[in-house]
């Protein structure tokens, strides 16, 4: 028998008897950094291919949500943060051995940037601004107003001011050049929610450098499957359904390969993978997450393209659903691992 | 120039003296803990062991809190003592997920707090809160580089181990066995 007690007063409750400092702020964020990374990922990438008419749902339509999601996910950072009035010291020092000093930085980055791909895309995906109350029509006012003539593209609105229309055209004009840009970034946003819990040591489940890679395709799997969801174009939805079913499988095969490594390594990640294999996490994780999240959505997939007719909304929610719920599993479960006590 | 703490687990009895002393001297709000008292017992009755523990943030080498500090307040001063800037701190808890040890806590204004060695007593040649007060003299507390030192001495003389040395932090507490 082996008894380890704090005996003096140590009751800080967010430290004892488990520690308990993330709550459902961090995940959250991770699920919405984890999309918006996978949607701005499709967007750019199928404009530097030449693919935005093609794909016009992955490049103009879904990445609204994506600055959206972006600054939701920044609102719950800012909530979880203890010392908030001080976040702007985020911003005064670049840390190259700190995650998050590398995830603020792209956000600051990343926000702007799809805010603008939003801007740009937004009067071909809302050509027409119909009768809208009053109140509203002033608030909308101050960015937007109806166009006097109609120029025959079919869009009766506009910019409001003169140099935000030419800052409109000169960034439409160099949209390739944007993607580029956003493309690496993307990839960092939805690496960096795995690589922020990844760089922590002190939790034997998070140690793992495959967190990165298996949170970016988790990302990017929600994001497909959005797009999927979202899109009325036969095509398209064929092409993502196929591409969210190539990256379910690659997550399988991370997560396999995540609890290989936990099983081949040191006592303390043979006891986090525990947690998974007959401990506390095992249902939801496996049941939840594995099953529900990515095996049944992959065979409805699989069912979807022989031929079948699955309504998308189905998968698409589980893959969603699947993903936030991972995204709050790992980040309750490692908090539960440590090395001592 | 490197501070580090030995304490002696045969010799401590587990009194939380230095717990008391550390909050008296550090202000440390009601309920929280800089440095606490860890009691293990190992074997079946009657045949059982006993260490007495006194634990505190390990002031490590290689500091993963530090490292994922994302805005710098984390950080060594002289001597190789881990300190945190206040008004650096954004709240974050990176420090607290990175710390093996669990020595770190949110203070109720909002920062990460931990032990400092008590720099400001040493600077002044005085000891840590903990080690002035302690009753049974169990810890000692000096310049590691100083081959002279009194804890220099004990550390090379005795049988010593540190917590998690797995976690491979090179914590500077050694407790004497």
């Amino acid at each position: 028998m082996r008894e380890e007690i704090i005996t003096s007063g140590r009751m800080n409750p967010l430290i004892d008897p488990v520690l308990n400092v993330w709550h459902w702020e961090i995940p959250i964020y991770l699920f919405l950094g984890g999309l918006s990374a996978g949607l701005l990922f499709f967007a750019a990438l199928y404009t530097i291919m030449d693919k935005e008419d093609k794909y016009k749902t992955a490049v103009k339509v879904a990445p609204i949500i994506a600055p959206i999601a972006i600054a939701l996910g920044l609102i719950a950072l800012m909530l979880d943060l203890k010392h908030p009035l001080y976040s702007w010291q985020l911003y005064t020092t670049i840390r190259m051995g700190s995650p998050m000093s590398w995830g603020a930085w792209t956000l600051m980055a990343v926000m702007p940037l799809s805010v603008a791909w939003v801007a740009i895309y937004i009067d071909q995906v809302f050509p027409q601004i119909g009768r809208t109350p009053k109140p509203i029509m002033k608030v909308m006012n101050l960015v937007v107003r109806l166009k006097d003539t109609d120029d025959g593209t079919g869009i009766n609105w506009e910019y409001s001011y003169k140099w935000l229309r030419s800052l409109k055209n000169w960034v439409y004009a160099n949209r390739v050049t944007m993607a580029w840009i956003l493309l690496p970034l993307a990839i960092i946003l939805g690496v960096y929610t795995g690589i922020l819990l990844s760089a922590f040591n002190a939790r034997p489940l998070w140690n793992t450098s495959l967190l990165g890679p298996l949170f970016l395709v988790s990302g990017i799997s929600t994001a497909a499957a959005s797009i999927m969801w979202l899109t009325n174009d036969q095509e398209e939805r064929t092409l993502f359904s196929r591409i969210d079913l190539i990256l379910i499988i690659v997550e399988l095969f991370f997560i396999v390969h995540l609890f290989m490594g936990f099983l081949a390594g040191p006592a303390v990640q043979i006891e986090a993978a525990e947690l998974f294999l007959g401990g506390h996490f095992t249902a939801p994780f496996w049941g939840l997450v594995v099953v529900l999240g990515l095996i049944v959505p992959a065979i409805l997939e699989a069912l979807e393209l022989k031929g079948f007719h699955i309504p998308v909304a189905v998968p698409a929610a589980l893959i969603l659903l699947g993903g936030a719920i991972f995204r709050f599993i790992m980040v309750e479960a490692g908090q539960i691992t440590r090395w001592l006590y | 120039m490197r501070y580090g703490m030995a304490i002696d687990t045969k010799k401590c009895v587990g009194c939380s003296d230095c717990v008391v002393a550390c909050q008296l001297e550090n202000h440390v709000p009601v309920g929280y803990a800089r440095d606490w008292i860890v009691e293990v017992t190992e074997g079946t009755f009657p045949n059982l062991s006993l260490e007495i523990r006194s634990e505190r943030c390990n002031h490590c080498d290689n500091t993963p809190c530090v490292r994922t500090c994302p805005t710098g307040a984390s950080h060594i001063i002289e001597g190789g003592i881990v300190k945190v800037t206040h008004n650096e701190c954004i709240g974050c808890g990176a420090c607290i997920q990175s710390c093996p040890y669990d020595a770190r806590y949110t203070h109720p204004e909002g920062y990460v707090d931990k032990c400092t060695f008590c720099d400001h007593r040493v600077k002044n040649g005085q000891d840590p809160a903990c080690v002035s007060v302690c009753p049974t003299h169990c810890m000692y507390f000096g310049d590691l580089d100083d081959p002279n030192s009194e804890i220099s001495k004990i550390v090379n003389r005795r049988k010593i181990k540190t917590l998690a040395p797995e976690a491979g932090t090179l914590p500077q507490i050694f407790y004497l066995v």
